[in-house]
């Protein structure tokens, strides 16, 4: 053995502890570290390896993607947090893919590293244009809502079908370069229709199958180099990817199957009656009155709050009603936001302390006992029609249980419908005032009106 | 290359990332993610490979720098931004008291 296979090996436990460490806000930063290392050993035992000769080009690769890199985590806002991972998987898998296609133009080998080398390209450009689309649609330069026409299941189908096809073709006659191209024009395509029919709040999902299929990407890289690290680590990856669609897929009761061919957002038109049924509405001074009289106020967060930024706002409310002796947690439901744990990052951002920060299954069985839930910026995870309307379109899909509460408040813009464009029954109960206002605006007269007095 | 010994490596760190990714608190998720993103990073090696060795057709070391670069910049700005991210989840002593 030589000592590039060494750290290989040392570069491999680093990854995997770097995932075991990420188990607890506690060690999490201890992972990133021993994640850096596993990274650092696995770049540095490839250059010493002996078939590297030409160090140049490697150089300035290196400097030039860290310079692009390192800005992009500097500045970006914690709320464009979806987004860069978006960008960055795109990155990553064209890594991915043009390595199997430098490889293939190389080699043109037969059998089995020819199939890795199709996987590879495959996923890997499938992952870089439907993570620039998922880009698109978080960074809202594309509709956010799902783009659906008749016969799209068909046509993706038949995409995907025949990207297959070529790329079984091309295993069994390699030499044929010149069908190569047309298998990467069909694999690209397919990466943007997968994504058309996705709207954005089921980016969570979506996201974090990309990261799936980056990681398998750069798991049949290692096949074809005879590479096992790149096995593991994309084998790591994928696996993560893969749980984390899961959970986010259980989250909204419903399939992957439903996710990827979308039509969620398509049922409302006729289920949102337009009948005007009466709300009762507060004025900021109402509302922080019952808040400060209150004992215990738990806070849902939703998308709405990362559009209007409020998070810091909403930091100071639950600062200020702390300081008036009520008890404020957070419920953070698992598909609020954009990407697995959005609300998490955003109110950490904040300040927040981490343990106020309570998981559904944790927070529901005290919705009951609670005086008051303030609702900012978040729709269909509170909606009682999941529990009640087997008819509707979101029927079966865990939420927080918000109107059990003795008070249930919402931030609200207008009454407009949420992403799954349905109507939510709780606006309407008796026990809800709604807080019409941008969720900052809100949030910030609330804050002067407990400070105040 | 002994693609059955491959084969078991892939399995045996699939199940591993189950099992490890299972026990990652909601509350991480978005770092977690941008962890395995970071890591997915590591066609750099394979990016390295391709641009590093003697007598590569010039298409492909072209392609391996453009891999380079990418790469790179997946990983440089995943690890940063999950390490910016976790420098926030801090637990503070409850307010007030």
């Amino acid at each position: 053995m030589s000592l590039y296979q060494f750290l290989y090996i040392a570069a491999a436990a680093g990854f995997i502890l770097a995932l075991k460490w990420m188990s607890s806000p506690a060690t999490a930063r201890r992972g990133v570290l021993a994640g850096q290392l596993g990274m650092l050993m696995a770049v540095v035992g490839t250059l010493i390896r002996a078939e590297i000769f030409n160090y140049e080009w490697i150089a300035v690769g290196i400097v030039l993607g860290a310079v692009i890199g390192a800005p992009i985590a500097i500045f970006m806002p914690m709320t464009g947090v979806p987004q860069r991972t978006a960008i960055s998987q795109a990155c990553g898998s064209l890594a991915s893919a043009l390595i199997g296609t430098a490889e293939y133009y190389k080699l043109q080998p037969h059998g089995f590293i020819m199939s890795a080398l199709i996987v590879e390209t495959l996923l890997g450009f499938v992952t870089v244009t439907a993570s620039i689309m998922a880009w698109g649609k978080l960074q809202e330069v594309l509709p956010g809502r799902p783009v659906t026409y008749k016969g799209q299941f068909f046509i993706n189908m038949a995409v995907l079908a025949s990207a297959i096809a070529l790329g079984i073709f091309l295993v069994f006659n390699p030499e044929r370069t010149d069908l190569y191209p047309i298998f990467v024009v069909l694999a690209l395509t397919f990466g943007v229709f997968l994504i058309l029919p996705i709207g954005g709040a089921d980016m969570p999902t979506v996201i974090a199958l990309l990261n799936s299929y980056a990681g398998l990407s750069a798991c049949a890289m290692g096949f074809a180099l005879d590479n096992k690290l790149l096995i593991i680590a994309g084998a790591l990856d994928g696996s993560s990817g893969f749980i984390l669609s899961v959970i986010m897929c259980k989250a909204m009761n419903r399939s992957f199957a439903n996710v990827l061919f979308g039509g969620f957002g398509q049922v409302q038109a006729s289920v949102a009656g337009t009948e005007a049924r009466p709300v009762r509405s507060a004025t900021p001074e109402e509302a922080a009155q019952i808040l400060e009289t209150a004992s215990t106020v738990v806070i849902v967060p939703g998308y709405g709050m990362a559009v209007a930024q409020a998070q810091h706002k909403i930091r100071e409310l639950a600062d200020a009603l702390g300081k008036k002796g009520v008890d404020v947690k957070f419920a953070i439901h698992p598909v609020a936001g954009r990407m697995p744990g959005h609300m998490n990052v955003l109110l950490a951002e904040a300040d927040v302390s981490y343990d106020k920060l309570i998981e559904m299954e944790d927070i529901n069985p005290e919705m009951a006992m609670t005086d008051v839930v303030l609702i900012v910026g978040a729709n269909d995870i509170v909606n009682p029609a999941a529990e009640t309307d087997p008819s509707s379109p979101i029927a079966g899909m865990p939420i927080l249980t918000a109107y059990k509460a003795r008070t249930v408040m919402v931030i609200k813009r207008s009454m407009g419908v949420g992403f799954a464009g349905i109507d939510n029954d709780l606006y309407y109960r008796p026990n809800t005032l709604m807080l019409f206002g941008d969720a900052k605006a809100f949030t910030t007269s609330l804050v002067k009106e407990l400070t105040a007095t | 290359m002994n693609y059955e010994f491959g084969l078991y490596v892939f399995m045996l760190s699939a199940f591993l990332g189950f099992e490890l990714i299972r026990k990652v608190s909601p509350l991480l998720h978005t770092p977690l993610m941008s962890l395995t993103n970071a890591i997915s990073a590591i066609s750099v090696v394979g990016a390295i490979m391709i641009s590093g060795e003697k007598d590569v057709p010039e298409l492909s070391r072209i392609l391996g720098f453009i891999a380079i670069v990418s790469a790179t910049t997946n990983l440089v700005s995943g690890y940063m931004i999950t390490d910016r991210m976790l420098k926030m989840f801090k637990k503070r002593e409850p307010a007030g008291k």
